[in-house]
């Protein structure tokens, strides 16, 4: 059974994946993140200007739980750029670290915030 | 309920028994650990991939008991 049918939150996230270059789904929003690891992830994008959509999954808890299911990762935040996930707290981290985050956004065709 | 580092580092050992592991518990409450671990099996597999084969060997504890794990994989040559 296609689990998008199983879960329509799938078809939400995908929807969201789909429409917007650059995806977050975090805890709490970018002005006011909730948690740690998802106000590094925004500070890590704001630095690197480039242009977001936080999703709050506290707002929403079936997005909470359905986009665990949706990657198959247990963790918020996650990031989604061009409708691929990228990874979470760490990986963004060590993607910025290693200069590779702004790399793969522009190759993505993301022109960062002007 | 929190979980121990020898706890972490066996759950991994048993799915990557080849794994080289390294756990910090950075804050001595059983719930915020960093862990470095590598593994031949990670070879040609991206950091997404990587993580993922911790996760499921966590079998299901990530995001639960184990709120917080700093987590970085690599292959043996490219530590």
């Amino acid at each position: 059974m296609d689990s998008d049918i199983a879960n329509p939150v799938h078809g939400k996230i995908q929807a969201e994946i789909d429409t917007n270059d650059v995806v977050l789904f975090m805890k709490g929003t970018p002005v006011f993140p909730q948690c740690g690891f998802s106000a590094m992830v925004v500070q890590i994008l704001n630095h690197l200007e480039i242009p977001f959509k936080g999703i709050d999954v506290l707002a929403d808890s079936s997005i909470r739980e359905g986009i665990k299911e949706f990657t198959n990762w247990p963790t918020i935040p996650q990031l989604y750029v061009k409708g691929e996930f990228v990874g979470g707290c760490d990986i963004i981290r060590e993607m910025y670290e290693n200069n590779e985050l702004k790399d793969h956004v522009t190759t993505k065709g993301i022109a960062p915030k002007s | 309920m929190a979980m121990d580092a020898q706890e972490i580092e066996s759950l991994i050992r048993a799915a990557l028994p080849d794994a080289r592991i390294t756990i910090e518990d950075l804050r001595g409450d059983g719930d915020h650990y960093a862990a470095h671990v590598v593994s031949e099996a990670f070879r040609g597999k991206s950091r997404v991939e990587q993580h993922q084969m911790v996760y499921g060997a966590l079998q299901g504890r990530m995001g639960g008991v184990l709120h917080a794990l700093a987590l970085q994989t690599a292959p043996p040559d490219d530590v």
